[in-house]
């Protein structure tokens, strides 16, 4: 499975000037099939003014940004920004909640999707199949904003269900789960489960649909029980899938899912909730420190650049699959 | 096809299958129970659901969340903010997608790999939240529309979904027979590529309204006049920071200040059964070729 198709790669063998060769087929191509260009001349002028102008822009994190002289005419201060940031006493703590909460994210939600996927996949009455798909799936398309409200009901603990199930058990006061530090990692990470798994096993479900039927024939044949199946056809089959989702989330790495943790913040988990991206939104926008805010969220897209290389470096290396 | 006959399920397969169904089903009911509570907290009384009465059905039924919610302006306003949103941002969104991705899936485009690597790299990396935030400022739309719907409006991602789609679907061939039949670039597009194209544009409606409908982060950054602001903006206020005016209702009587405490209890719950029935109803529509073009898209053997 490959995003990206290897076939513009293909060397032009024959062509003894190739630069000839390329030469007229590009005229011959511009006149044949203007309109091509032309349909793409305008998604081209976004990509430019709304991907590369901002990657210009990343600039200021190396300039003493300030509103009157612009971008380009502010002056240049180096690594300033980077240095300050680095030994700022928020450095370790922001790294580590950013780490903590988006490797913590990975590790379940994979696994997870793929559990659910395969269990769906044994399921031989179509309706029960559906009924799961259907419900499992609709979290999706619950906005970020009414999760969270919808998580300060349930998880109360004056009314709602969790206070509920703790009167029930006898246990007078339960947990503000909401305002703790300890608890946050987890309220994160599992209401995304609860949100985002169907989703994520769709996908899979696809990639099993895709498998050779021939293989569970044979397997059938050989005697393999439901779990030797799941194990030696399922599991193979869907693992370049699972890689290339593994790669992409591990670009994400260091971008998680802002806008959830900023509706999750408050004052009593700050310590565990802070992580790079709602940093970068304070000093900057909040702040109006641009430059200091950009090194910070260069810094971040650097390194999630960085990990995205290795891993797919390593996934091409060790299973032939990867992105790019 | 007798095979299914003559090898018979072993008894440790049928416990497995049993488990299997066990384990589905628990699933189903811990997706499905908040849902559930939200639904009939929202139809109970408030008295009902302060006092930790209501765990599974509605009790003492009322409509008076609904009712209140239909007296707050600001929702309204938010609703129709976003159905501005949410239906020019996905027109936008899915043109200009369908617009580079359509070409880039044709052999005879001259330097696709230039735009394939120019995508890739926007995918990969970006200038981060402030210099793009500086951009949208530059262009001077901050605080108007445009800017929740113009700067987000290329997806990259779905450009590539969208190009593997058109690459795996449409053979050549098609394109040679219209060609012979004096069918020219525009015309084979619009008339051949885009009715046949169903699925992928199914996915891509989804995608990029269910994203425009939920979004609230732009509109914080680049809005301020509140009568722009879109419903999630509203509900994040209500929902999440717990601010509710009744502007139309100020009075110190205590005892309308009990009500209103009562009905911002209601109003909360109604609010999100409201909010996400839109959602809901467009995705059983979408769902049947959801499937099918998210795997043709973003799957190449």
């Amino acid at each position: 499975m490959r995003l990206v198709s290897q076939e513009e790669n293909q060397p032009d063998s024959m062509s003894i000037s190739i630069s000839e060769t390329k030469r007229n087929a590009m005229r011959r191509s511009f006149v044949r099939h203007w309109p091509l260009y032309a349909i793409i001349a305008l998604p081209t002028a976004f990509l430019i003014v709304f991907s590369y102008w901002p990657m210009l822009g990343v600039q200021i994190a190396f300039r003493n940004y300030s509103p009157v002289r612009g971008i380009w005419n502010s002056s240049w201060i180096g690594l300033q920004e980077f240095h300050s940031f680095f030994s700022s006493p928020y450095f370790w703590p922001l790294v580590k909640n950013t780490l903590t909460l988006s490797v913590y994210y990975i590790v379940v939600s994979i696994p997870c999707a793929v559990i659910l996927a395969v269990a769906l996949n044994e399921v031989r009455n179509e309706r029960f199949k559906k009924v799961v798909q259907m419900f499992t799936y609709a979290p999706y398309f619950i906005s970020t904003v009414i999760l969270v409200g919808m998580m300060q009901i349930i998880l109360s603990p004056t009314s709602g269900p969790l206070a509920l199930l703790f009167h029930e058990l006898g246990r007078s006061n339960p947990p503000n789960i909401l305002a703790s530090a300890n608890g946050f990692s987890s309220i994160y990470v599992w209401s995304g489960i609860w949100q985002e798994t169907g989703y994520g096993a769709v996908i899979y479900l696809a990639a099993l649909a895709g498998v050779n039927p021939e293989l569970y024939e044979a397997a059938r044949i050989d005697g393999a029980s439901r779990l030797q199946k799941i194990r030696y056809i399922d599991l193979p089959g869907i693992s370049p899938t699972m890689i290339i989702l593994l790669i992409l989330s591990v670009g994400g790495l260091l971008s998680v899912g802002f806008e959830k943790v900023f509706l999750l913040q408050n004052n009593l988990n700050l310590s565990t909730s802070e992580i790079i991206s709602t940093y970068v939104y304070k000093t900057g926008l909040i702040n109006a420190d641009f430059s200091f805010a950009a090194a910070i969220g260069l810094f971040n897209s650097l390194v999630g650049l960085i990990l995205i290389s290795i891993v797919n470096f390593a996934a091409r290396k060790v299973s032939d699959n990867s992105l790019f | 096809m007798y095979k299914a006959a003559t090898i018979r399920e072993s008894g440790q397969d049928r416990i497995f299958l049993l488990c299997v169904y066990i384990f589905l089903s628990i699933i189903l009911v811990l997706v499905f129970y908040p849902l559930l509570y939200i639904l009939s907290s929202s139809l109970s009384s408030a008295a009902a659901v302060q006092g930790g009465k209501v765990w599974l059905w509605p009790v003492d039924p009322t409509l008076d969340g609904y009712i209140g919610v239909f007296k707050y302006n600001e929702v309204w306003t938010g609703f129709l903010n976003s159905f501005i949103y949410t239906v020019s941002g996905t027109v936008l969104s899915v043109s200009l997608t369908i617009m580079m991705a359509y070409p880039l899936s044709r052999k005879e485009m001259f330097g696709r790999s230039v735009w394939i690597w120019a995508i890739l790299i926007a995918m990969l990396f970006n200038g981060g939240l402030i210099p793009f935030y500086l951009v949208v400022k530059d262009l001077g739309m901050l605080n108007t529309r445009s800017a929740i719907i113009v700067p987000t409006a290329l997806n990259v991602f779905s450009v590539i979904v969208a190009k593997t789609f058109f690459q795996t679907s449409m053979p050549k061939e098609l394109y040679e027979a219209a060609q012979l039949d004096g069918c020219g670039d525009f015309r084979f597009l619009t008339r051949i590529v885009l009715p046949l194209s169903t699925p992928i544009l199914a996915v891509l409606v989804l995608w990029s309204a269910v994203g425009q409908w939920n979004a609230y982060f732009n509109a914080l950054i680049y809005l301020n006049s509140r009568t722009m602001y879109p419903l999630q903006l509203v509900l994040r206020e209500i929902l999440v920071e717990n601010q509710i005016s009744f502007t139309n209702m100020s009075s110190i009587d205590p005892n309308k200040l009990v009500l209103m405490q009562n009905m911002e209890t209601l109003l909360k719950y109604s609010l999100i059964v409201i909010t996400t029935i839109p959602i809901l109803v467009i995705y059983p529509f979408v769902q049947k070729h959801f499937v099918k073009g998210v795997f043709v898209g973003s799957v190449k053997e």
